[in-house]
């Protein structure tokens, strides 16, 4: 070993920095070190030369001043005299909805489509096969556009739902599909109804801790409790008496056609629509895949063992396949959402007003200040981004594999 | 036995039955529907969904197609033509198809260029992707293909992708020179011969030698702008990806700080901030007079975008490697760089190919954002002129799904043939 060694003892030459293999490394990450800031460097003087230039300076001194424009869809109170920094609030709240319910109904898809690719009909699988391969390889955008020409070219206006013979008519009396967005019903609260609520709140923890005091008895006693029954019941009776015992004290607000638009309910924008469903279904079709791949990925050995134990199907599915088949289905998942969150950022291409919308757009262009805007676009996505991949990070770590 | 059976069954058979066909229900297409499609009442519960749905899709799209008008100058003519009944103005795509393809700024002229860059990229890019079927000698012409089709798409003089190439040659032949010293002074070597090489001859001036006619880069759209974005981007992120691929995996505290950072920057933020970057931004940071013109800012901001996913996806190729390929690499005693080119990067890139493929697929879809930074790629110039144009205001369905056609060949081509290729390298002996 000693002879194989670097020689001892040996003065110090200018060429081992480079070829010996004790200092290279130094001299590269040297090297890298220097590359890097003299990149910094070059850019920032050139930035700072270009702002003399231009006559610009850096400063988010505008994020205070009134914003000037309106926003079609607020989730906290807005109007065009709030500052700048309200109006990319609003638009990071529009992309975390439009993202949440994006993500939502994604899962539901992809979830559905992925198990009724895998079923023996023949048929099913082929055409959930031809729906997954058509909308992965269309881009999103195509998507977005097309979803949103269906809200706007093909709806038809408030208009056309007056009358005695009207052109149009509302689905199921409450919710009216219109060139404006779709307008639907909303729930009123009167006082007693938030009790209502709570007591329907109430009710899912308890559900919960029934099913936990069910799995602790069939632990430790052996005795199997029912549970899929009980949690309904448990879930929805209360709620549904107390809803009835105080007199129905949640009424929904349902639109009506009044001078030459809808008013009442709630108005999701054509643009929200569009987004939502063309993300959830583009999404969707990626899920849809992973969730394949997921069941796929449990090997036939541990479906014919469960079965040998005397499992049910159910059981078996429950017990057996998904709690593997999720350990490989949630990373890429996690992945998508985070897909979702970013090409919400698409939102632009049809005028949602989400983050790129305010900040990235008109906030931009009023003020002029596209390094800061654009600066303080990319952190705020950034942000979101290493939240949820943090998240992913924590479930990745709690359903590992324990590795002996 | 025999006995019992001689005096219970009156008449036993001594010869052996012709072999009958199964019952009409249990073979052929009765069978396989029966089995397939009806074995239990959801699943054919399912089926008549799944049929029904089938059934309102083709009687809604047949229609549409079946009768499309191909030949009328405008929407209101198509109208007229159709005469209330149900029929897709496809007219619109006969007679605006160089726009789709080309943008509306490019020379019509010109187009045969363009056409035949577009013909020789399949040319180029055969032997790469069928490596058995075609001889080696056409890889010269996919080296060459780059500068060849900058010539034909921008015109200008011969010389400018000439002297490009020169310095990759001048430079790969300092590096051969270099490299039997050691890789790292070859590699710089070789890429500092090639800087100054440009260097020199950037400040030539080729104007009027062997020139064909210029078309700026602003005049370029349509599915072309799509295409060149794609290609162009993705050749250049697969060795920028794995640069950094190597370096997040490297042992070097920084140079694995500075990868992580630029990484994970790149992947946190959308495209769409990155291409705002190069709208408007990035301009500042170049040096003040000089004039980059947007599609070279963009292809800058895609291809840093897809390094940091192609970088990813081989960080998984070289982490899926078993240690022992390393450690074997380490015992015969070569060094990093040759361990890596000899050993390790084969194998990675080989596992990494699905992921690379699929990353250059929604890279390519990705092309599409470029509308948003208003220049006119595919959608662009759906979006912008043609459907603002008073002829074909109102044609959506047909521009857009003739897009969505174009992107789904496109994609689902790649895709396959990344299956194909993963069928073709799976060397392992099962």
């Amino acid at each position: 070993m000693t002879t194989l060694s670097d020689p001892q003892g040996e003065s110090f030459r200018l060429s081992m920095l480079l070829n010996d293999t004790r200092y290279r490394s130094y001299t590269f990450q040297f090297i890298a070190l220097v590359c890097v800031a003299a990149l910094f460097a070059y850019l920032g003087s050139n930035l700072m030369a270009n702002l003399r230039a231009a006559g610009l300076s850096i400063s988010y001194d505008f994020l205070g001043d009134p914003s000037g424009y309106d926003i079609n869809q607020t989730m906290i109170a807005y109007t065009s005299q709030s500052s700048h920094l309200r109006a990319s609030i609003v638009g990071l709240l529009n992309t975390l909805l439009v993202s949440i319910l994006a993500c939502i109904t994604a899962t539901i898809i992809g979830v559905v489509a992925g198990v009724l690719r895998l079923s023996n009909n023949w048929l099913v699988s082929k055409l959930m096969a031809g729906y997954v391969e058509m909308f992965r390889n269309v881009p999103v955008l195509i998507w977005i556009i097309i979803i949103f020409t269906i809200m706007t070219a093909v709806a038809p206006s408030p208009s056309a739902f007056r009358g005695d013979d009207p052109d149009a008519s509302m689905v199921f009396g409450m919710i009216a599909f219109t060139n404006r967005g779709v307008y639907v019903p909303a729930p009123v609260f009167e006082p007693l109804g938030w009790v209502v609520l709570g007591v329907f709140l109430a009710s899912i923890v308890a559900s919960i801790l029934y099913r936990r005091h069910a799995r602790k008895k069939l632990f430790d006693e052996g005795v199997l409790l029912p549970t899929t029954w009980p949690t309904l019941a448990i879930v929805f009776v209360p709620a549904i008496l107390v809803f009835f015992v105080l007199g129905r004290p949640i009424t929904l607000d349902i639109p009506e056609l009044g001078g030459f638009n809808f008013s009442g309910g709630v108005t999701l924008l054509g643009s929200l629509i569009a987004l939502w469903f063309a993300l959830a279904i583009y999404t969707g079709a990626f899920i849809a895949e992973n969730v394949r791949a997921g069941i796929l990925s449990v090997s036939r050995g541990q479906t014919e063992a469960a079965a040998a134990l005397g499992l049910r199907p159910r059981r078996i599915m429950n017990l057996v396949v998904l709690p593997q088949a999720l350990r490989v289905i949630v990373p890429p998942l996690i992945s998508h959402y985070l897909n979702i969150t970013k090409n919400s950022s698409l939102a632009i291409a049809v005028g949602y007003m989400d983050l790129t919308g305010t900040l990235g757009g008109i906030t931009l262009n009023q003020t002029g200040r596209a390094i800061e805007t654009i600066l303080l676009l990319m952190l705020f996505y950034l942000a979101i981004s290493l939240t949820i991949s943090g998240l992913m990070n924590v479930y990745n770590n709690a359903v590992r594999l324990k590795e002996r | 036995m025999s006995d019992v059976h001689a005096q219970s069954v009156g008449w036993v058979r001594d010869t052996l039955i012709d072999q009958q066909p199964p019952p009409v229900t249990e073979a052929g297409a009765v069978k396989w529907v029966r089995s397939n499609l009806f074995s239990t009442i959801p699943n054919a519960i399912l089926t008549l969904a799944a049929l029904w749905v089938l059934w309102r899709l083709l009687s809604g799209v047949a229609p549409w197609i079946l009768n499309g008008i191909w030949d009328a100058p405008s929407l209101s003519a198509c109208r007229e033509i159709l005469d209330g009944a149900t029929g897709g103005c496809f007219a619109v795509l006969a007679e605006r198809w160089n726009q789709l393809l080309f943008g509306f700024q490019y020379p019509s002229e010109l187009y045969w260029r363009p056409m035949s860059a577009f013909l020789l990229l399949f040319v180029a890019i055969a032997p790469v992707l069928f490596y058995k079927t075609f001889p080696r000698q056409m890889l010269i012409f996919t080296a060459i293909y780059p500068f060849l089709a900058y010539w034909l798409i921008w015109g200008g003089s011969l010389l400018t992708p000439v002297c490009a190439g020169l310095g990759f040659v001048i430079g790969y032949l300092v590096y051969a020179r270099l490299v039997t010293q050691s890789f790292a002074m070859g590699f710089f070597g070789g890429i500092a011969a090639a800087l100054v090489f440009w260097w020199i001859t950037g400040a030539l001036n080729f104007t009027g030698i062997l020139m064909m006619e210029r078309v700026e880069s602003r005049n370029l759209g349509g599915f072309m702008l799509n295409l060149i974005l794609g290609t162009v981007c993705v050749s250049l992120s697969i060795p920028f990806g794995i640069a950094l691929a190597l370096g997040r995996q490297s042992d070097m505290p920084i140079i694995k700080w500075i990868c992580v950072v630029f990484i994970e920057f790149i992947r946190g933020v959308p495209l769409i901030t990155l291409l705002f970057v190069a709208n408007v931004v990035l301009a500042y940071f170049l040096p003040p007079g000089s004039n980059f013109d947007l599609i070279l800012r963009v292809i800058i901001m895609i291809t840093m975008f897809a390094s940091a996913y192609i970088a990813e996806v081989i960080r998984g190729g070289l982490a899926a490697l078993p240690k022992g390929q390393y450690e074997a690499a380490d015992s015969l005693g070569l060094d990093y760089a040759q361990a890596m080119r000899l050993i390790i990067l084969p194998q990675a890139l080989k596992i990494s190919i699905p992921g690379i493929v699929n990353v250059a697929v929604g890279l390519f879809k990705d092309t599409t954002l470029v509308s948003v930074i208003s220049m006119f790629d595919l959608v662009g110039m759906i979006r912008g002129p043609i459907l603002a144009s008073t002829e074909w205001n109102g044609v959506y369905w047909e521009l857009l799904g003739f897009a969505a056609l174009l992107f789904f060949v496109t994609c689902y081509g790649i895709s396959q043939y990344s299956q194909w290729l993963e069928r073709q390298l799976n060397t392992d002996r099962r």
